[in-house]
């Protein structure tokens, strides 16, 4: 008895969970394996003497960066033009995004206020939100090639990719911060006869204005970081300039562009966190 | 005391002016007018061009040539692989990027008030470098090094999502309770063992949501890193819109937009599961 507890007292002499661990280290690397095989994982390739040749003289050529006054001076103008494709892509997708929200806010329906909304309004709201939502769906990268087969390479394609996605995008969102909110004041101007107009105006809007700008400053950073990635399809500013350099191996330039880029958008967080801030 | 004279009814006041050298709203809304013209007016947008009739019967051919989608067996049974490939991508960066976040998070982070966290600074200078750059220009610089295909898409997202969740690792560490650790490091238990029983059993819960937010964001982005040739439906896509195969390329939109929208789905259903 005095020895039997003596044995179970005594720490075990193995890990006792050592079943359980070698199963699902066993079930990790059979689920891993498919999914290396899939993306063609080889992490030797990268050690391989070619390619360690063909990445070393590109990294070497990184330093110094390009710093000429001509380099210099395209590299303002393309950072201009990206923040500029952003600007004006969310301008444009402001033009989507608030008439769809008014449009399919639930809180500014008339027929809502006793009851059940009618069918055909809420048939058209639903319809308003499938629109945002396949807007939203597909990415701005895929509307930019799209846009560069019609309209051709440059910002045109930019600008309208951006507008559509965020279009999608900033209408969702508003709509949420619409219908988050208190719906008292609204219901009670709707309800004493003024029109739906008024009532967002003098409602719904001095309510959410806050949060509504708060989120469209935050857009508009994404809107600046998206736009130096449309540049690689070819929709202008400073991603374009970047995808050429780098297809020349030119390590300086992309070096010098990659800096300005987290410059620019570092710029752009504290423009937007200090915006933010000041509207509480 | 005496009391403080009172109308009877509050003083009429007028509104405020609309505009006044001290109003910061109204400094900061021209600012914005004119940005927004000044953005305008600085892209040379081909509106003329793009609105024109013919533009618009050229779009009209162009979103005409769409359809039908290309729906032969074969065609969609390589879409599927695609698809297939996109989501390998984004699950083994994650679990790649979930590692090396995890790693570089613990010198990025002060433990406990006496660590005097040498490697806090340059650590974090690092996983700000990673995160900064876009995945899409991680993966054209790395395709440099691996080779066109998913290889260089996975490594990219695996190195962008290192920036990302290396922070969010950190900030989750430097935020965990510190009582049950200083209670180890009080009985002298050593720096590794004190993370592993007392830091990181708190914080899992938090890693895994991060982890499977980030997830969530990187199935979106694996599916457009391949039109820079990084695979996955991407390079399908800009394979076949490089030879105006329309149908093709409706086909693949199609794809991604259904999965896109699926793990919309799955994210929001999640989601209001697990915060009901």
């Amino acid at each position: 008895m005095a020895a039997a507890s003596g044995i179970a007292l005594q720490a075990p002499q193995r890990d006792p969970a050592w079943l359980g661990r070698v199963f699902w280290c066993g079930a990790a690397l059979v689920l891993l394996w498919p999914l290396a095989v899939a993306t063609e994982f080889r992490p030797w390739l990268l050690f391989d003497e070619r390619s360690l040749q063909v990445s070393g003289q590109f990294l070497r050529s990184f330093w110094p960066p390009a710093h000429d006054a001509d380099f210099l001076m395209m590299v303002l103008r393309e950072s201009w033009r990206t923040v500029a494709i952003a600007t004006a892509g969310l301008s444009l997708a402001l033009l989507i995004a608030v008439p769809a929200t008014l449009v399919s806010t639930r809180v500014l329906s008339l027929s809502a206020l006793s009851g059940r909304m009618a069918g055909g309004p809420f048939w058209l709201r639903q319809a308003v939100r499938w629109a945002l939502i396949v807007l939203r769906s597909v990415p701005e990268l895929v509307w930019a090639l799209v846009f560069v087969r019609v309209v051709g390479l440059g910002p045109t394609a930019g600008v309208l990719a951006i507008a559509l996605t965020y279009g999608g995008m900033l209408g969702k969102v508003y709509g949420e911060i619409l219908e988050s909110g208190e719906a008292h004041a609204t219901e009670t101007l709707l309800r004493n006869g003024a029109s739906r107009l008024q009532a967002f105006c003098y409602g719904l809007l001095p309510q959410n204005a806050a949060e509504l700008t708060s989120y469209t400053v935050y857009r508009w950073e994404c809107a600046i970081r998206s736009s130096v990635v449309l540049g690689f399809v070819g929709a202008g500013g400073l991603g374009q300039q970047l995808d050429g350099s780098m297809k020349l191996f030119n390590g300086g330039e992309v070096l010098s562009m990659l800096l300005v880029f987290v410059l620019l958008v570092a710029l752009a967080d504290r423009i937007s966190a200090g915006l933010r801030r000041s509207l509480g | 005391m005496k009391p403080m004279p009172s109308a009877a009814n509050a003083p009429y006041r007028l509104p405020p002016p609309l505009f006044s050298l001290r109003c910061r709203a109204c400094w900061f809304t021209l600012a914005l007018v004119l940005l927004v013209v000044a953005s305008f007016w600085s892209l040379d947008l081909q509106w003329s061009q793009f609105l024109s009739l013919a533009a618009l019967q050229s779009m009209g051919r162009f979103v005409g040539e769409f359809f039908p989608p290309d729906t032969s067996v074969a065609f969609l049974s390589k879409v599927a692989v695609a698809t297939w490939e996109t989501l390998a991508m984004s699950a083994l960066g994650t679990l790649l990027a979930t590692a090396a976040g995890l790693l570089l998070a613990l010198p990025a982070s002060r433990l406990h008030a006496s660590d005097a966290a040498r490697a806090r600074t340059p650590a974090r200078l690092v996983l700000n470098a990673l995160r900064a750059v876009p995945e899409l220009v991680w993966a054209g610089l790395l395709i440099i090094a691996a080779g066109l295909g998913p290889f260089a898409g996975t490594l990219a997202l695996a190195v962008h999502t290192t920036g990302v969740l290396g922070r969010l690792f950190a900030e989750a560490m430097e935020n965990a309770a510190p009582g049950p650790a200083a209670a180890l490091r009080a009985q002298g238990v050593a720096g590794g063992r004190v993370f592993l029983y007392a830091t990181l059993p708190q914080i899992v819960p938090q890693l895994l949501s991060y982890t499977l937010y980030r997830w969530e964001n990187n199935i979106r982005a694996a599916a457009v890193l391949g039109v820079v040739g990084a695979g996955g439906l991407g390079q399908l896509l800009a394979f076949h819109m490089g030879l105006f195969h329309m149908g093709k390329t409706a086909t693949i939109l199609g794809a991604m937009l259904l999965l896109v929208a699926a793990v919309d789905a799955l994210s929001y259903g999640a989601r209001r599961l697990l915060t009901r």
